[in-house]
């Protein structure tokens, strides 16, 4: 292999892993506050629609973000609402949040603009375009967000207390700290990294919105954040991992190995999936959820 | 817990399910009405095509028949304590199960072919399903992601086999060869038609019955028969079932293998009683409908068979809604689904206290 064909993987790996990566931070700020988030791949899809149409309105890709940003946090609030103010099942509004979402963005989108669902093709100031070695600024931001994350989280008043929400919320209350008022941030955050991730995929890496270009994502980035034990560094290892695996699956199509003969693609795209069951089992190393995770607070238990 | 909310069991059962499915079309009826439509010439439409004529009405059927088996494979696990996502997967296993089967044994006559694809099916099913629930009996892994991940895993596979396996060599599209003739589960039309009946044509098939017969086998076994017992105590109170004597984890285990089985009902009546072959996403995502139709039928059959009709009412004639007002796209009954898992499932609590807020009113007024 040459050098270049490295760089074209490498290249292409972090074009696939962001996306991946701003929404497995979104799901750890949720879930690290004990809100657990499987409406992921729905925030980000919302976010995807909402950006490219807003971009497509107002003539701005930072414009098209925002309101990505916006539509995702409004989401993700209806998660909170559920899951926060009316300790209703979150996993069950997860799975509410992404069939909205499927068929919301497809309804309007094809109301809207009658392309099946798309909206029109972005182009020039649409778009965001390149700043740095063929990357968009959207690249470098969410990448900005791990360290941001990882310092948040671990070293600050406002993370201890985010985590011990997670960990143990009926401490934080007897401490006289809001579990809801917390929680409820954490949800935001996360709509807002959500809007980030849909933004990149309708805005930034292609030029306009697909209805279902999510793709299942969300899914993988669920996955990740499982890979990476609910850590911000590791879910940059993680993400990144999950898009090199991407990468490479287009670039090894057809390619032979000594022994094993032609690997398939779907072999490398189960992968994700694969290592994240093998990893829950317990086999290589264990994946423990933040404690509370799940669990509605109710005050006077 | 806060206090259990004391409300008459009608209300419970009947009343509160009936408040969030209204809920859920007002705002359905809102997201028409904000891209220009008019929700109640949209609601004639529905209503015409679904139930209107006696096609419709066969679809309609076909669609529920769908939907029971996946809403019972949910509501088997509810029971349980557990949520099984996985009813794509499980499906899309069973399919595998059928073609595996049907194509291999084809020398077979109809009356043991059919019998025979139908076990398949479950078997398949039972084994996607069964894997998560050992792993989660056994080593704790959640099994809400691992059947998200069996999910996905089962998409990669089916697209790995029909295109590179089981495709037949000289045809272009990824799906296997036509099952042999014997082993189509016969189509109502054609019953009826045996007995001297006229019905219109429709995908409509026996398999109805089965459907049916499955519900009341689930009714028996939950709420009639010692291992239903058990799987109530452990979806209710795990370490209560240790003390009597019930080991959780060979119940979480037993309830995903039915739950699995159960799901495998959707790859019979699509495949076996319609498509005669198996093809890429024909499980369309009623997997997840299926957690609307449980959620709905408050995880007893008869709510099941019910709620059913009417997700079979909504594809149904949103399929005919789509062609008359081209704005509405069929993707209105995802959303549909969506609201109704978000009110009936996540916000339950809102609409328990709304109605038992009214009830405690109505007791003070009267004392």
């Amino acid at each position: 292999m040459d050098l270049g064909l490295l760089v074209t993987i490498f290249d292409s790996a972090l074009r696939l892993s962001i996306p991946l990566l701003a929404a497995c931070l979104a799901g750890l700020w949720s879930e690290r506050s004990g809100v657990v988030d499987i409406g992921l791949e729905g925030k980000m899809l919302v976010a995807a629609f909402a950006s490219a149409a807003g971009a497509y309105a107002l003539g701005s890709a930072w414009a098209g973000l925002l309101i990505g940003i916006a539509a995702s946090v409004a989401i993700g609030l209806v998660h909170g609402f559920a899951s926060i103010s009316q300790r209703g099942n979150q996993i069950v509004s997860g799975v509410a949040i992404n069939m909205l979402a499927a068929g919301l963005t497809a309804i309007i989108g094809n109301a809207w603009y009658s392309q099946g669902g798309r909206t029109p093709p972005l182009e020039g100031d649409q778009r965001f375009g390149s700043v740095l070695f063929g990357h968009s600024a959207l690249v470098y931001i969410v990448l900005l967000a791990v360290p941001v994350t990882w310092f948040v989280l671990g070293r600050t008043r406002f993370g201890l207390r985010l985590r011990a929400v997670g960990e143990n919320p009926a401490a934080v209350d007897t401490a006289g700290i809001s579990v809801t008022g917390l929680r409820y941030t954490a949800v935001v955050i996360a709509g807002v990294l959500c809007g980030f991730a849909g933004a990149y995929l309708s805005v930034g890496q292609a030029a306009g919105f697909l209805p279902n270009m999510t793709a299942g994502r969300g899914f993988i980035a669920l996955a990740a954040l499982i890979f990476a034990k609910w850590r911000a560094w590791p879910a940059l290892g993680a993400c990144f991992l999950f898009g090199l695996l991407d990468a490479s699956a287009n670039q090894l199509q057809g390619l032979s190995l000594p022994g094993i003969g032609e690997v398939p693609v779907q072999a490398i795209q189960a992968l994700p999936y694969l290592m994240t069951v093998i990893l829950l089992a317990g086999v290589i190393g264990r994946a423990i959820p933040p404690r509370a995770a799940g669990i509605p607070y109710v005050k006077e238990r | 817990m806060s206090a259990p909310l004391d409300l008459p069991r009608w209300a419970d059962t009947v009343l509160v399910p009936a408040i969030s499915v209204t809920a859920a079309f007002l705002v359905a009826g809102l997201v028409v009405l904000a891209i220009g439509e008019n929700p109640l010439t949209a609601t004639r439409w529905l209503l015409q095509g679904s139930l209107g004529t006696g096609e419709g009405l066969g679809f309609t059927l076909f669609y529920m028949t769908d939907f029971i088996f996946v809403g019972l494979a949910v509501a088997v696990a509810f029971h349980a304590g557990l949520f099984n996502i996985g009813g794509e997967g499980q499906a899309t296993l069973a399919g595998l199960g059928i073609a595996l089967v049907l194509n291999n044994f084809t020398f077979l006559p109809g009356f043991l072919l059919i019998p025979l694809g139908i076990l398949g099916a479950a078997a398949f099913g039972a084994m996607w399903a069964a894997i998560p629930g050992y792993l989660q009996a056994k080593r704790g892994s959640h099994i809400v992601i691992t059947t998200i991940m069996f999910n996905w895993l089962a998409s990669v596979l089916i697209v790995y086999l029909l295109v590179n396996v089981l495709r037949e060599p000289q045809s272009m599209n990824p799906e296997t060869r036509a099952f042999p003739e014997q082993s189509y589960i016969p189509f109502m039309h054609d019953v009826f038609a045996a007995f001297g009946v006229e019905i219109p044509n429709s995908q409509l098939n026996l398999t109805l019955v089965l459907a049916l017969a499955a519900a009341y086998f689930v009714w028996l076994l939950i709420y009639r028969s010692r291992l239903g017992f058990a799987i109530r105590v452990v979806g209710s109170n795990p370490s209560a079932a240790v003390y009597a004597g019930i080991s959780p984890a060979r119940i979480i285990i037993i309830a995903m293998v039915l739950s699995g089985a159960l799901a495998g009902g959707l790859a019979v009546n699509e495949l076996m009683g319609y498509q005669h072959r198996l093809l890429l996403e024909f499980t369309s995502g009623y997997g997840f409908v299926g957690i609307a139709v449980a959620l709905m039928g408050r995880a007893h059959p008869v709510g099941i068979i019910l709620a059913s009709l009417l997700f079979g009412i909504l594809y149904q004639g949103g399929a005919e809604l789509a062609f008359e007002q081209p704005a509405i796209t069929r993707d209105m009954v995802v959303v549909i689904g969506g609201i109704i898992i978000l009110f009936a499932g996540a916000l339950d609590g809102l609409f328990r206290r709304l109605v038992a807020h009214l009830f405690t009113r109505q007791k003070l007024a009267r004392a």
